[in-house]
């Protein structure tokens, strides 16, 4: 330890509270390690063709690996330290974090297959504004894991940290078949197996020569697709979506299990897809903008900002209508685009349109690829109008509701321009009013924590 | 500036005029290094003419390029209301953002060395989405600074949670 790191760390100690991660957690880390090692090595034998040397080395490089984690879970504490949650870990150059638990954005609890077995957990805090996971907590025992969520979100909340957790209410389950449902109906499965049918009528028609050449330039399409599909399935079984007092509560995976937990007033846009096979079906998915999951786990739907990867219409609104107040597609008349946006969107201009009441704006678009984005006008970050040199010619400009980054994004597409700029004004008015009213941080503090929020 | 994108009552704030000349230096310097290797280049493989050419162009260029700049220095403008800050830029793809003070995460006044020379700087507010457009280039330094400290305080003053 340098004397910079250990005058600073005596300047500000380490509670003695605080704990330890789980005594596990070296082995479970060093397990990657040792992966890493043997994909390596592995490598360098096959193409030097004398193992021996390596297998002689390699538990010399499991042991270092083991060692460095075993010091790693020595120095990491972790503890919560006045309105923020502290880790504190490093060997030589010491790391202190502390995350605002007001400024808490959603709590999961990850558990892969090799957790599962060993009964251990990782904690992961999402707040806005990190560009991967603020604070991962890996690995906690699946009780204190369970426990310090607890702890945590009653204190987000602003309520006593000892509360229990909360009860919740299951609102929505995905059963096995319709998931499976789901995955074939879906456009990657279709490729695959057109890409298969292919491959069988070349090895009808051409032969074996000629096939075994197209096969084997084929199979790493086949196996990726095969797998997207797998991963797609596995990541989303057994889906539960329930709701209680700290917010909705997702809880799916086959083999590597996820428990999300989103607090109210965290859910920053939504919006309902369809593609054209599930219009069959009359399935949705649904999707929602958290800040701090931020991009990454988007369009696949297996990612953490699904708030239901697959549901009828009509479960899909009332989740909806549970996620944003107001937020009722029936209650919205919508206003369509006028006819001259065909000259910019020949197909599917019919569908752009949007509506507002006092809580939501909602935005309709897509013939092929349905969508149906709702933002709340308190999470309205910004407004802008564009107009390109096209849409001058037809006096049309768009509209786009900034929001988070996220899944959703709501782009109101070749308005009259008189009308776009009145909506401009209008959405900053209503986001204005919308934000005074809307859930606190710490949503179940009983006063108003929000004296500042006056704007 | 037609009606669409015109500010309500106000009118438009501008950015500097320095940003224009700027902008034509860095325009005029590049065109005279680059027609100059353009038509040493046309001169040496084709003749002449190839330099004519070439030089012609570059000055073709120029002028365009000097009028596109004045163009675009018109198009630029912001308004600070009670309650939100507007911007609007361009010409050909026009926009305009507006931005609750509430809203806002940080901001950031930046100056370059060229800027510097010109006695410039870009004052940028960040909010949480990154779509959000808010860049005013082209501030004198003293209106740079007095922006930055005018729109933290009312983001402050303002503030709402995510």
């Amino acid at each position: 330890m340098t004397d910079e790191a250990g005058r600073r760390s005596a300047a500000d100690p380490t509670p003695a509270h605080f704990r330890r991660l789980h005594p596990l957690t070296p082995v479970l880390r060093g397990w990657a390690w040792l992966a890493t090692a043997v994909a390596f090595g592995g490598q360098e034998v096959l193409i030097a063709g004398e193992p021996s040397r390596f297998l002689a080395i390699l538990p010399v490089i499991a042991l270092i690996g083991f060692l460095a984690g075993l010091a790693n879970w020595w120095f990491t504490r972790y503890g919560v330290d006045g309105d923020a949650l502290r880790i504190d870990s490093g060997i030589f150059e010491r790391r202190s974090r502390r995350v605002r638990l007001d400024r808490l954005q959603a709590v999961d609890v990850v558990r892969p297959l090799a957790g599962r077995l060993l009964g251990v957990s990782e904690l992961r805090l999402e707040v806005a504004g990190g560009s991967s996971t603020e604070a991962p907590l890996a690995y906690l025992s699946a009780d204190d894991a369970l426990a310090l969520r607890a702890e945590l979100l009653a204190r987000a909340a602003g309520i006593d940290a000892a509360t229990p957790e909360a009860p919740e209410r299951v609102l929505h389950e995905v059963p096995p078949g319709r998931l499976l449902g789901s995955t074939v109906l879906s456009g990657m499965f279709v490729m695959g197996v057109a890409l298969l049918i292919a491959l069988g009528g070349i090895l009808a028609f051409f032969g074996v020569e000629i096939a075994a050449g197209v096969l084997s330039s084929a199979l790493p399409g086949v196996v990726t697709i095969g797998f997207a599909l797998w991963n797609q399935f596995v990541r989303n079984f057994g889906f539960v979506l329930a709701e209680s007092p700290d917010g909705f509560r997702i809880r799916k995976g086959l083999l590597d299990t996820k428990a999300q937990t989103v607090p109210p007033g965290r859910i920053q846009g939504v919006a309902l897809r369809q593609t054209i096979l599930w219009r069959l079906t009359g399935w949705v998915r649904v999707d929602v903008d958290v800040a701090g999951y931020g991009v990454s786990s988007g369009m696949d739907g297996g990612g953490s900002s699904t708030l239901l990867p697959v549901a009828k219409y009509s479960d899909a609104v009332d989740v909806l209508r549970r996620a944003l107040a107001g937020a009722d597609p029936a209650g919205v008349p919508l206003d369509p685009a006028p006819r001259r946006a065909a000259w910019l969107r020949p197909v599917g201009w019919r569908r752009l349109a949007f509506g507002a009441n006092d809580h939501v704006i909602m935005v309709r678009e897509g013939v092929f690829y349905r969508t149906l984005t709702v933002v709340p006008h308190a999470k309205t970050q910004s407004v802008r109008l564009t107009q390109g040199p096209v849409q001058r010619r037809l006096a049309l400009a768009t509209v786009h509701v900034d929001t988070t980054p996220g899944p959703v994004d709501a782009t109101i597409r070749h308005r009259p321009e008189g009308q776009a700029r009145r909506l401009v004004e209008d959405q900053a008015f209503r986001s204005r009013l919308a934000r005074k009213a809307d859930v606190p941080e710490q949503w179940m503090s009983p006063g108003p924590t929000n004296d500042a929020a006056i704007g | 500036m037609d009606q669409v994108f015109a500010p309500p009552g106000e009118t438009w704030q501008r950015v500097s005029h320095r940003l224009v000349d700027l902008r034509r230096d860095l325009l005029v310097g590049w065109a005279i290094a680059l027609t100059a290797i353009a038509a040493a280049l046309g001169w040496w493989l084709l003749g002449w003419w190839a330099a004519a050419a070439a030089t012609a162009l570059g000055a073709v260029t120029v002028g365009w390029g000097l009028w596109l700049i004045d163009r675009n220095w018109r198009a630029w403008g912001y308004a600070e209301r009670e309650d939100d800050l507007l911007v609007t830029r361009g010409v050909l793809f026009r926009e305009l953002t507006v931005v609750p003070y509430g809203r806002m995460q940080f901001v950031d006044v930046k100056s370059g060395p060229l800027e510097r020379r010109f006695g410039l700087a870009t004052v940028q507010l960040h909010t949480a989405s990154p779509a959000t457009d808010a860049r005013i280039p082209g501030l004198p330094p003293a209106e740079a600074a007095r922006l930055r400290d005018r729109l933290a305080a009312l983001g402050e003053a303002r503030a709402a949670g995510l």
